[in-house]
């Protein structure tokens, strides 16, 4: 039987992967890629410890998790799109309009 | 070793791996490639975890939803400028560095926590029938976010077409 940490520790180890990708790279779609890997991570720990205590919520708050990041992942591709047609790069650090 | 826990950390070494490739590609559709095998496993993982439906929602609305998205967005935005650029921005080591902290407090409280977080886990009936007592959960105590997710997702279906309508 794997103990319930053994879990926690990939989920650990995948969420920061995915925060060094955010972190780190320069193309949007990457770094969107990296916020599905993150929230990917934190749905493994849901689902872990609804293994764990036996309980069904945690699928609930998976399922929840997937259709916030389906909504997500439309809206932020969209905006990209938006943002190559006037711009024409998809480089995070070239969106600093706001930058002071 | 049981065939179960072989399979985890099987499944663990593979997703964890192809998840360090997403992020050092420098070519985008690989990226998005090796996301597809990470997510595959980690469908797998909850499928070892005995949560069936979720496996099967894993791969139908991440594999067959959101990365067809990416790759057409992939193929929609033209990326040849983009993979000859640098692939990393300037604050990478401080942020490599941010990051390594992170993964410290992680790995401090997981190794704290590990005797607590060994208890075996429930029996495995406790979650079987799966997708019945999800469809209850769902439809009984859980009803009201469910229709706010529904809602959630028609404004984020106006919200991306808007965006990306040609003016």
């Amino acid at each position: 039987m794997v103990p319930t940490w053994h879990y926690l520790a990939l989920a650990a180890a995948l969420f920061t992967v995915g925060v060094i990708g955010v972190l780190t790279r320069r193309n949007i779609i990457i770094i969107f890629m990296s916020l599905e890997l993150i929230l990917n991570a934190v749905n493994i720990n849901l689902i872990a410890f609804a293994r764990h205590w036996g309980s069904v919520d945690g699928h609930i708050f998976a399922i929840f998790i997937i259709t916030v990041a389906a909504a997500e992942a439309a809206v932020g591709l969209g905006i990209l799109i938006a943002f190559f047609r006037n711009r024409d790069t998809v480089n995070a650090d070239e969106i600093d309009l706001l930058k002071w | 070793m049981t065939f179960y826990e072989v399979t985890f950390y099987v499944l663990a070494v593979v997703a964890l791996l192809s998840a360090i490739l997403v992020i050092t590609c420098r070519n985008p559709v690989h990226s998005a490639i090796f996301l597809v095998l990470t997510l595959l496993s980690v469908a797998l993982i909850f499928l070892q975890l005995q949560a069936e439906f979720m496996a099967a929602v894993q791969i139908i609305v991440y594999i067959g939803g959101i990365m067809v998205l990416f790759l057409f967005v992939i193929m929609l935005v033209n990326l040849d400028v983009a993979v000859r650029q640098a692939p990393y921005n300037r604050q990478r080591w401080i942020a490599g560095f941010a990051a390594l902290v992170l993964l410290a407090e992680f790995t401090l409280f997981i190794y704290q926590g590990r005797d607590w977080a060994k208890l075996p886990p429930a029996a495995a009936e406790a979650v079987q029938p799966n997708t019945e007592l999800i469809g209850r959960a769902l439809f009984q105590n859980y009803i009201l976010p469910f229709e706010v997710a529904s809602l959630l997702l028609l404004v984020a279906m106006v919200g991306a077409v808007l965006m990306a309508k040609q003016r």
